[in-house]
């Protein structure tokens, strides 16, 4: 599961995450779970009042999937920065799938560091999600 | 449009103690597989001293500091027009269950977008240890939108 320098090029692409399909279920846990209790993402009665045909998914879930794609990569401890931009909102049913490639390899306070861009997109194509890690290797 | 007096509106520091129970719940809420987030012994095993707080966790430390979304009812923000526009975390070492952290949070910046159109609340929360020492910055883009204002 290490990762070292040796096996990380500009291009290495991350091996992805394919996540189930998003249920109610999966939104309810989550906001109990985060502690995100914003109504749209789990009451049909509050998303429709809003204009929406039905709850979606919270942000902070693609990014917690996200994160997982970058800690099944390096132990946690070498995350230095993540940042992701939402792009899409997530409905309700959608198929994620996080990925991840490396796009440069730098020195930074005497650390070889690796800068990855990250994905979420879903089944039909939709971006939801666009962000970049950077991680410390070795 | 809101006020901007609320640039700088300080959302207050909280201390808080991270608890295993809670981040087994955020583990199963997200699917989580690694054991490390789950279970003690191969948390130890992977050189943790007690469950990793995860990447994406403190902005779940972050709702708990400020009464929800409260701050936005504060500025008149309707919850149902909020959407979560960005977010970043810059880590300074991994935080584990059993540690009493701290958060303070305050409002960075507001602008307005397409003539009002869409609001943007930047929201910054600095997390230290029980030493004062930094563990993780959160930078949060809040968006706001008004379909009512023609862009």
């Amino acid at each position: 599961m290490s990762t070292s320098l040796r096996d990380v090029a500009v291009g290495t692409e991350l091996p992805p995450l394919a996540l189930e399909k998003i249920s109610r279920t999966t939104l309810a846990l989550f906001a109990g779970g985060s502690g995100d209790h914003n109504p749209i993402h789990i009451d049909i009665d509050n998303a429709r009042s809003a204009g929406y045909d039905d709850v979606f998914a919270q942000g902070m879930l693609s990014m917690a999937y996200l994160g997982r794609l970058l800690t099944d990569w390096v132990p946690q401890e070498r995350i230095r920065e993540y940042g992701v931009r939402f792009t899409a909102i997530t409905p309700l049913y959608g198929e994620p799938t996080c990925t991840g490639t490396v796009v440069s390899l730098d020195t930074v306070d005497g650390e070889q560091r690796a800068t990855v861009e990250l994905v979420v997109t879903l089944a039909d194509g939709t971006v939801t999600l666009r962000g970049d890690a950077v991680v410390a290797l070795d | 449009m809101i006020d901007k007096k609320h640039i700088g509106m300080d959302l207050g520091t909280m201390t808080l103690d991270v608890e295993r129970g809670r981040l087994r719940f955020f583990a199963k809420s997200i699917g989580q597989t690694d054991p490390v987030y789950t279970d003690l012994e191969a948390a130890r095993a992977a050189g943790h001293p007690d469950l990793p707080v995860p990447p994406t966790f403190f902005f779940s430390l972050e709702l708990e500091t400020r009464d929800g979304f409260g701050y936005l009812e504060t500025m008149g923000v309707d919850l149902r027009r909020l959407l979560h526009g960005e977010q970043r975390f810059t880590y300074h070492r991994v935080a584990h269950a059993g540690e009493r952290l701290t958060l303070h949070t305050t409002i960075a910046d507001i602008t307005a977008k397409k003539g009002g159109a869409m609001e943007l609340i930047t929201r910054a929360t600095r997390v230290t240890d029980e030493n004062g020492e930094l563990v993780a910055e959160s930078r949060g883009l809040m968006v706001v939108r008004n379909p009512e204002v023609a862009a």
